[in-house]
């Protein structure tokens, strides 16, 4: 047997005093395999044991939570006797080292989670930040990365059969060697028939099904918790092989064998394979397992016990079944033509063993390994930051020149080049598809529909991760409030740097603290969600990046639209000006970046207050069918979002007090402001009476063309042209 | 449902839709791997015998891969996949399928496909032409298909063959309830019968 040296441990980043903890659980020295099998299951990216401590803070129940952090996903209750289960995860290293099948494993992980609860995934979101397009050192990468994890997203939803729905892309320096790609996905599932990762009842045989295992993904998750070097595109071995049609025979076998009720507990193999489903469903069920390797469906010969459980072979699912009927989950997967085989038995014992042809290869107690990764507190100062507090001078030169260059940047600009290549319809229950302010999908045989919206501003969070947090989570309840839902649940995200860097484990606790503010002000728990650290390479993190996926509920009906619809109406800010003039504040906004070469300051500032005000002013408002159109104002602020309402073809003549800085008025990014066309004025401004919030008067929609006071008079034509064509210009430079 | 791995179609039958969809994963090329399933024999000889049988999208691969239609489908000329409403103009009403529509009527269909080219040789598409099989054109090409054909049938006029999802657009909620026309178009053929 090898002896463990310092070499081997640092080759599977366990530290000296994790490897003495592993030492006292065993009692005696780990072999090969076992010192593996620790290494995955007590990464960063399994064991959350920088974040564990932090996460605690977050909330996580409400009435409509049914299932909260700790399974695979998260499930709230949505009436009708069904759930949504939803949850959101990061494939950020594998897509940097190979694009396409990085994206693409990405969003078959995240489905797995889905389906292995008993839900059919109905909706995909992608949350996706890269390096600029047109930088001179690394736009020719950053473009290949874009063209590469859009490919392969399309590729994995299109041909598993669940449309992507919508999501965000944002560029920025930060991501240039550190892509991210967080995927989301939402199921619906009957409340009565939700499956866990239960290893329960001794005696009952351990059937794995699905693709076979190969060396694939070996070390994806240790590798997920380093940081990129020079050698890292040496890992690409380490990125596994998606076959999305593999994954939808699973999906509908899965769901057809939950249904015969042979089925005990369910669980996908994702990062860390075969060990993690393995030790999971007995920690969780209290129980052992037992396996023999040589039983395990391989796609290779001479795979060792090591590579076999450490695989990261994609569509694979473990699952649990009653003694004696075994053969009813046989039948199904030969139905579907997927191999299904008993690889052992649930054991009274505790403890994992995993034998290779009937010889003993690791001996773990199942709980200790699941459960008692060691946890960190690791130490933190300030959050760190690079960027000035005050503002350079300057001055605007031309508006409508400033309105246009906005537009057509990368993260203003239409996203129709990467959305067109998703097939955003699929099971025809898409009522607002990409590129309005939510996603809404209608659940069939019900009268409701689910609104989802992803959001996260790493810039704001660069500058104040606490605060930054906050609003992420405040614009993300305010786009599901725009199309009428009543924000229900979230899940998050949370990318960021190296936690053993002090000033950015500070960022990561202020992103927490924040968020779980907010979560609580706006009523929506935290069900579950994924943290992807040491996301820096050669050093440089990113900006902190806290992702938001929040879900709403709304009654089925035709989805308001973000564009002005017809001439003569009214033009109505909801939420007032909020005129925050201060130029320190300013300093976060997309006008900052993109004209003045910023960002500096901090985040605008956010009255939580206020803000959920709105959210139900403009609930009412959408509802009950007052207004022809509603937008959220964020990116770029007033004048990036009427513009955006004028794309349909209808613009507005709009009519502003005077301002000493017209580009301040325009371009802030106050948060609690929508902007509403109406008929029905007089009731709109009632509604926002009663809620206490600031409604202001400020022109008449018009034809063809949009005109701000004196500062820009624009042709629709002349705006959304460099608008829609901006990314594909950028990308085919 | 008929299952791929069926033998024979259930006497019963009036229509056969081949689906969209990924069938066999599209692996080696759409519908290459689906013509060689046993369901296949029996839609030939329910189309042989005059039922209707209509493809849509990975269907109508399917369709000209076993020759049921002619012609073949290959990457869109700009190699993406290509997922948005197009407007297509009805080009007969000649057919069970479009018997309700009126001929040049405009109507608004999404697509959803990567492989959608349609492409034949001058011939075969001079025939399509002269024997008035092109049922739906493209009024503004997405994909490079050859003369914008966006849906053919046969000789016989009981099989189409066509890209474009029209039952993505049943509904006004979805944006378009065009497509209705194409299935009150097959009633309307039965109730005639």
């Amino acid at each position: 047997m090898a002896t463990i040296t310092p070499d081997i441990l640092a080759a599977h980043n366990v530290t000296a005093d994790e490897y003495s903890k592993i030492l006292s659980i065993l009692g005696r020295e780990p072999n090969l395999t076992e010192l593996g099998i620790f290494s995955v299951m007590w990464s960063e990216h399994c064991s959350y044991k920088s974040s564990r401590v932090h996460l605690k803070k977050l909330p996580t129940r409400s009435k409509y939570v049914l299932l909260g952090p700790g399974e695979n996903a998260g499930i709230i209750d949505i009436g009708d006797g069904l759930g949504v289960a939803f949850k959101i995860e990061s494939h950020n290293h594998p897509s940097f080292i190979e694009p396409f099948q990085g994206a693409a494993t990405g969003v078959g992980g995240i489905l797995r989670d889905i389906f292995t609860m008993g839900a059919r995934p109905i909706a995909v979101l992608d949350s996706l930040r890269f390096g600029p397009l047109d930088d001179p050192q690394t736009g020719a990468r950053n473009r290949r990365i874009v063209e590469g994890v859009v490919a392969g997203i399309s590729h994995y939803g299109n041909c598993f059969g669940v449309p992507t729905v919508g999501g965000e892309c944002v560029f920025d320096k930060s991501y240039s060697g550190n892509p991210l790609v967080n995927v989301f996905a939402l199921g619906v599932i009957e409340k009565e028939k939700i499956f866990l990762g239960q290893a329960h009842g001794v005696g009952n045989p351990v059937i794995y099904v699905g693709a076979k295992t190969g060396r694939d993904g070996i070390h994806g998750a240790t590798m997920a918790s380093d940081e990129f070097t020079e050698e890292s595109k040496q890992k690409r071995p380490n990125v596994q092989m998606g076959d999305p049609f593999l994954e939808k025979l699973l999906l509908e076998a899965c769901l057809e064998v939950m249904e015969t009720g042979a089925v005990v507990g369910i669980q996908d193999m994702g990062a860390a394979g075969l060990t993690c489903s393995t030790c999971e469903m007995g920690s969780r069920a209290g129980t052992g397992i037992e396996i023999d390797l040589a039983l395990v469906p391989q796609r290779e010969t001479g795979m060792t016990p090591y590579e076999i459980m450490l695989s990261e072979s994609q569509e694979r699912m473990l699952l649990v079944a009653i003694k004696g009927r075994e053969q009813e989950v046989f039948d199904v997967f030969e139905k579907w033509g997927l191999d299904a085989a008993e690889i052992g038995i649930v054991t009274d014992t505790g403890m994992l063993v995993v034998k290779n042809h009937g010889e003993i290869v690791a001996h773990i107690p199942n709980r200790e390994l699941a459960d008692e990764a060691p946890l960190y507190n690791r130490p933190y100062t300030k959050p760190a930051r690079k960027a000035p507090m005050n503002a350079p001078a300057f001055t605007s030169a031309d508006l409508k020149a400033d309105l246009i260059r906005l537009l057509s940047s990368g993260d203003m600009c239409s996203k129709k080049w990467i959305y067109e290549q998703y097939d955003y319809m699929v099971r025809t229950n898409t009522l607002a598809g990409p590129g309005g302010d939510a996603a809404v999908v209608r659940i069939k045989g019900t009268d409701t529909s689910i609104a989802v919206s992803l959001d996260g501003n790493g810039r704001y969070c660069s500058l104040d991760p606490r605060e930054g947090a906050k609003l992420g989570v405040a614009e993300a309840c305010r786009n599901i409030s725009t199309v009428g839902a009543q924000p229900m649940a979230a899940t998050n995200n949370l990318n960021f740097g190296n936690p053993q860097k002090p000033e950015i484990m500070a960022q990561l606790v202020e992103a927490i603290e924040g968020m779980a503010e907010a979560c609580l002000h706006f009523e929506t728990p935290i069900t579950g969600g994924n943290v992807s650290l040491y996301n820096e390479t050669l050093g440089e993190g990113i900006h902190p990046t806290p992702v938001m996926g929040i879900v709403g509920v709304l009654k089925t009906g035709k989805p308001m639209p973000i564009e002005f619809q017809s001439e003569g109406k009214t033009v109505l800010l909801l939420g007032g000006f909020r005129d925050q003039q201060d130029l320190v504040r300013f300093g976060s906004t997309q006008y900052a970046n993109v004209i003045v070469g910023g960002p500096w300051g901090l985040p605008p500032a956010l009255d939580m207050d206020y803000e959920k005000r709105v959210h139900s002013a403009i609930r009412k408002i959408v509802t009950e069918g007052l207004s022809e159109s509603a937008h959220d104002l964020s990116d770029g602020g007033l004048a990036v979002a009427l513009a955006e309402s004028s794309f349909g073809g209808i613009g507005a003549h709009i009519t502003l007090p005077a301002s000493e800085r017209p580009e301040v008025q325009l371009f802030q990014e106050a948060p609690s402001r929508i902007l509403v066309s109406t008929a029905k004025a007089q009731e709109v401004r009632a509604i926002a009476d009663e809620f206490q919030v600031e409604v202001v008067e400020i022109g008449t929609t018009e034809a063809g063309k949009l005109v701000i006071a004196d500062r820009i008079d624009a042709s629709i034509e002349e705006l959304r042209q460099p608008w829609s064509t901006s990314l594909e210009r950028l990308l085919h430079a | 449902m008929l299952w791929h791995r069926d033998a024979a179609i259930p006497n019963d039958i009036d229509a056969v839709i081949l689906p969209g969809g990924f069938s066999y994963g599209d692996y080696l090329r759409c519908g290459a791997i689906a013509k060689f399933s046993p369901i296949i024999g029996a839609v030939k000889t329910f189309a042989a015998k005059g039922g209707l049988v209509i493809g849509i999208c990975n269907g109508f691969q399917i369709l000209t891969e076993c020759h049921l239609l002619p012609g073949a489908l290959v990457r869109n000329t700009n190699l993406q996949y290509i997922c948005k409403p197009v407007d297509l103009r009805i080009e007969t009403t000649n057919t069970p399928f479009t018997n309700q529509a009126t001929k040049g009527q405009i109507v608004t269909f999404p697509i959803a496909h990567g492989e959608g080219r349609y492409t034949a040789d001058p011939e075969t598409l001079d025939q399509l032409e002269a024997e008035d099989r092109i049922v739906f054109r493209y009024v503004d090409n997405p994909n490079g298909s050859l003369r914008d054909i966006a849906g053919i049938c046969n000789k016989e006029r009981n099989v189409l063959g066509m890209m474009p999802h029209p039952e993505r657009a049943t509904d006004p909620l979805m944006g378009s309830a065009d497509g209705l026309t194409v299935f009150r178009s097959i009633v309307t053929a039965f109730a005639a019968k």
